[in-house]
């Protein structure tokens, strides 16, 4: 199975895991496969029309899936996905 | 030695280093990657570090240190006691001072051949191209989503490197977005996050030592750029995790349609970038959809009073271990799960460490069913403040 880097931010909704095994052939699948497995993550990664949010870019090893296939990229056993969010630092605003 | 065009022209005879500057930068001056033409280079190169906090320290020590002949620092905080486990440029003696002035006196101290320029102002739309544009590299050391898009744009459009570093808790993350070689900031994030969807430092916390990792890969690569040695990390983001200590790299690809530095820009002048990251919408929201507030004073008088009120803490055990008020505990995440505890007839007022979580206490507990419920405004801070000075504020 496809394993998911979970980033420090979304750590909270994955009881502190920091990497995941989830089912899937393809990022969008393993990444819906994650959301379902761990619903609080989901608002975080899909807007409410199911679309994955743009401020979450989501990487098979070094590459950006937005210059693979997007959520259609092939995922193989192994295979390491990053969600990579943006941080900003300090500051609440 | 030099493996690309440098950001700085070497000034040659132009400029000659005195023999206080040779003996200062001998370590420099006896590796061929710098040496003497390279040590003029630096001494040429104005850099600016926008933010003298976690990252904008190290940053800035480093650069003086290593002879940068102008260093810009923008800021308009004050130095404040929490800033001291991470932000190293600044002394328990510096509390209560702007952190310009005190940054001045510390790189002075490192090295008065750098001449240090003060800009103690936010920056803004309105000023940041002025600024920017006398200056050869900009790092970015902000702690917030509006300027670092203005940064961004405003390095795109003079054609300038910004040197990004950016952290939370224990991970890191840094770049060279130089839209005249590679990818921009807009590339990699297109859009900002709804504020309040991502935590900051000053809700999440953060690793003190973190920001000397980052900042300190940000003086590097603000190095390398101005003598033009080694890659730099254009079109690379480099991630930091100090608790597994891996670092690990993805690629970054210049976005052809970026609104910014992308082949038909929509982007072509500074923007409003409060508004493009959605703080006005927000605030107006969190107006409308405002909850009731009780304050510190009114809380205390009541209590005093003996009123019936339930306080409800809504924070973290480990920040209760820190500061409590002697009131029931009742994290925010457990709070769906054990309702069965609170009696809806009841009166409650809800307290976190400022107000914010706690308002969102008070919104489930409404939709729940909960008629009387206040939150407090400002949280265990405001009490510090106004109320009980024994209370530690954290």
């Amino acid at each position: 199975m496809p394993k998911v880097k979970i980033p420090t931010p979304l750590r909270q909704y994955t009881d502190g895991n920091p990497e995941i095994e989830v089912g899937g052939s393809t990022a969008g699948e393993a990444l819906g496969n994650l959301a379902s497995e761990h619903p609080d993550l989901k608002q975080h990664l899909y807007t409410g029309d199911g679309k994955l949010r743009s401020f979450v870019n989501v990487y098979k090893g070094e590459e950006d899936i937005r210059y693979l296939e997007g959520q259609d990229t092939e995922v193989a056993d192994g295979d390491e996905i990053s969600i990579i969010p943006s941080i900003a630092g300090g500051r609440c605003r | 030695m030099q493996t690309r065009q440098p950001i700085v022209e070497s000034p040659n005879g132009a400029m000659e280093l005195s023999n206080e500057e040779i003996a200062r930068y001998s370590r420099h001056l006896i590796m061929p990657e710098v040496a003497l033409d390279g040590q003029k280079q630096l001494k040429a190169a104005k850099v600016l570090t926008v933010g003298t906090g976690g990252l904008g320290s190290p940053l800035a020590l480093y650069l003086a240190a290593a002879g940068i002949g102008t260093i810009g620092i923008v800021d308009f905080d004050v130095v404040d006691e929490s800033n001291l486990q991470r932000q190293i440029i600044h002394g328990t003696s510096d509390v209560g001072r702007p952190k310009v002035e005190s940054a001045y006196d510390k790189l002075k101290d490192i090295n008065p051949n750098v001449e240090v320029r003060v800009h103690e102002e936010a920056l803004t739309s309105e000023n940041a191209l002025e600024i920017f544009e006398d200056y050869d590299v900009i790092v970015d050391g902000t702690d917030n989503f509006p300027t670092r898009y203005l940064v961004n744009d405003a390095c795109v459009l003079l054609g300038k490197p910004n040197v990004y570093g950016s952290i939370f808790r224990f991970e890191g993350q840094a770049s060279v977005f130089y839209a005249e070689e590679g990818p921009c900031y807009r590339c990699l994030y297109p859009e900002p996050p709804p504020p309040g969807l991502v935590p900051s430092c000053a809700e999440g916390g953060v690793l003190g030592i973190l920001p000397g990792a980052i900042g300190t890969i940000q003086a590097t690569e603000t190095v390398k750029l101005i003598l033009g040695i080694g890659e730099p990390l254009v079109g690379r983001l480099l991630l930091y995790d100090a608790l597994s200590m891996r670092f690990r790299e993805m690629k970054l690809r210049k976005d052809p349609d970026c609104p910014v530095c992308g082949e038909n820009p929509t982007v072509t002048e500074l923007i409003d970038y409060q508004e493009f990251c959605g703080i006005p919408q927000a605030n107006a929201a969190e107006q409308e959809n405002g909850v009731p507030e009780i304050t510190v004073g009114e809380l205390k008088t009541r209590l005093d009073n003996g009123e019936d009120i339930n306080v409800l803490d809504v924070r973290e055990p480990h920040e209760y271990e820190v500061a409590n008020i002697g009131v029931k505990l009742m994290p925010l995440g457990e709070l769906p799960q054990r309702l069965a505890e609170l009696d809806q007839d009841e009166y409650f007022v809800v307290h976190c460490k400022t107000g914010s979580r706690s308002a969102r206490a008070v919104k489930l507990l409404q939709d729940a069913g909960y008629e009387n419920v206040y939150n407090v405004k400002g949280g265990i801070t405001a009490w510090s403040e106004e109320i009980d000075p024994s209370v530690p504020k954290y």
